[in-house]
């Protein structure tokens, strides 16, 4: 249970960042609130050959709102989300999201960026990036690059990142008038064995640009585009959202586990996606919970 | 035969329940290896290692933080609480800790400490008494003997007396 050896090194700035990460090599990895790696580290599951801490690095911690958009620095730490003072519209889910993210010793330490470039597939910032759309800025001592969320999530744990760049903040370019994000797992704090984000714009009472996402169900954040169109200009209804469930479970392929098996884990994504969607509209958490068969 | 590289050494300065001290560490060494090994508090005790338990939780510039996901080089220039600082010099129990003892809230003790940190850092905040966000505080942490109960009591009375203060 105790990490192997590394070279640790501090930057002071982001331009040190990334001189240290390229001349670190492609064993090197960047390490801000660790709350995912050291955990990997110490069960060897993970044995980078140097580790970049940019835990310290100024300037990538806001959590601001221009034009309409969210921008959220990569250095933004869950409970500052959690407990962000100012109104959000638009964007209230991450408030929500924030508070479902592991446990407060947790929620202290581990980041924003770092959640969203560790690519866990039960992780509720990977899950939001998609429903949002979200843009990732990459930086690197080649430059900078935009890299797009529906494009970013390449597989189990691995992302479009290149080894030398480091992820230093996400734009959501807009907010939802309706949103709800409900996840499930066995104890409090657990990875969820399922997820469903849910955001739509109300267009004279219609649901209008529809987003569902999901987390858990596959080796990567998924969109569920099947959902999205089922429930596109529709109105909102519990007989919309219970057939827009039942068709998502049916079309996911979830891995098995230890955890849960297969089936368990379509049945649960298409349950908290009734829920999600049913709290999205506003509905009464009595009616969501009726939808459960 | 593949040789053992050199160890990676830095050298921190960090402030340890008000006291500050110089250290050297290597790297790979969590906050959690260096209280214990090298500053010889061994209150901080490791469950799991791997951020589950929270049996080593102790405060960092105030906040709860798992000290087995942080390695020690990374708390240069902090203020580290562990839970030998909570009682006076002259071995007085904290309120907190008379609390636990007074409620029952510990039987064989090992992940006391980490629970008496997450509660100090949460009590720090002056919460409001609310039952369920206490439970959402408290579940950060395993306790395979209690049953939780009693170390809701005994953070819930310190709580309680804060408020008649």
């Amino acid at each position: 249970m105790k990490p192997g050896s590394f070279e640790y090194h501090r930057a002071h700035d982001l331009d040190e960042a990334c001189r240290l990460l390229s001349d670190a090599g492609e064993d090197a990895k960047v390490i801000a609130g660790g709350q995912s790696l050291v955990a990997m580290m110490n069960l060897r599951l993970a044995r980078p050959a140097a580790l970049i801490d940019i835990d310290r690095l100024p300037g990538l911690s806001h959590v601001v709102i221009e034009a309409g958009a969210l921008r959220v620095g990569a250095l933004t730490r869950h409970v500052h989300l959690e407990r962000h003072p100012g109104v959000l519209p638009g964007f209230e889910v991450l408030r929500d999201a924030a508070g479902l993210v592991g446990h407060l010793p947790i929620r202290a330490r581990g980041t924003f960026g770092g959640s969203i470039a560790h690519a866990d597939a039960a992780a509720e910032w990977c899950v939001l990036a998609l429903l949002f759309d979200a843009r990732i800025r990459a930086v690197s001592s080649r430059g900078t690059r935009e890299l797009a969320a529906e494009k970013f999530f390449e597989g189990l744990f691995t992302t479009a990142l290149e080894p030398d760049e480091i992820l230093t903040e996400v734009v959501l370019p807009g907010g939802f008038t309706n949103a709800a994000i409900r996840e499930f797992s066995r104890r409090h704090g657990d990875f969820a064995t399922a997820l469903t984000a849910v955001g739509w714009t109300a267009q004279r009472g219609r649901i209008g640009r529809p987003r569902v996402a999901l987390g858990g169900v596959a080796d990567r954040p998924l969109r569920s585009t099947l959902a999205e169109e089922l429930l596109e200009g529709e109105k909102p209804s519990m007989e919309l959202f219970e057939t827009v469930g039942r068709q998502v479970a049916d079309s996911l392929s979830p891995p098995a586990d230890l955890h849960a098996s297969a089936d368990h884990r379509r049945r649960v994504a298409g349950v908290l996606t009734v829920r999600a969607l049913a709290e999205a509209a506003g509905f009464p958490a009595t009616v969501a919970m009726e939808a459960d068969r | 035969m593949s040789a053992v590289p050199e160890p990676d050494l830095h050298d921190i300065t960090v402030s340890v329940n008000g006291d500050e001290r110089q250290v050297t560490v290597e790297s790979r060494h969590t906050l959690a290896d260096v209280l214990r090994e090298q500053l010889g508090l061994t209150g901080t005790h490791l469950g799991c290692e791997h951020g589950v338990c929270g049996a080593c939780t102790v405060l960092v510039d105030g906040a709860a933080v798992r000290s087995c996901l942080v390695f020690g080089v990374q708390v240069d220039g902090r203020e580290v609480e562990t839970v030998e600082g909570l009682a006076a010099a002259d071995g007085r129990l904290a309120p907190l800790q008379q609390a636990f003892l007074d409620s029952h809230g510990l039987q064989c003790g090992f992940c006391t400490p980490g629970f008496l940190m997450l509660a100090t850092a949460y009590l720090r905040d002056e919460p409001e008494a609310d039952a369920e966000e206490l439970r959402d505080v408290l579940a950060s942490n395993l306790c395979r003997c209690t049953g939780y109960q009693g170390i809701a009591e005994a953070v819930t009375a310190v709580l309680m007396d804060a408020d008649d203060d």
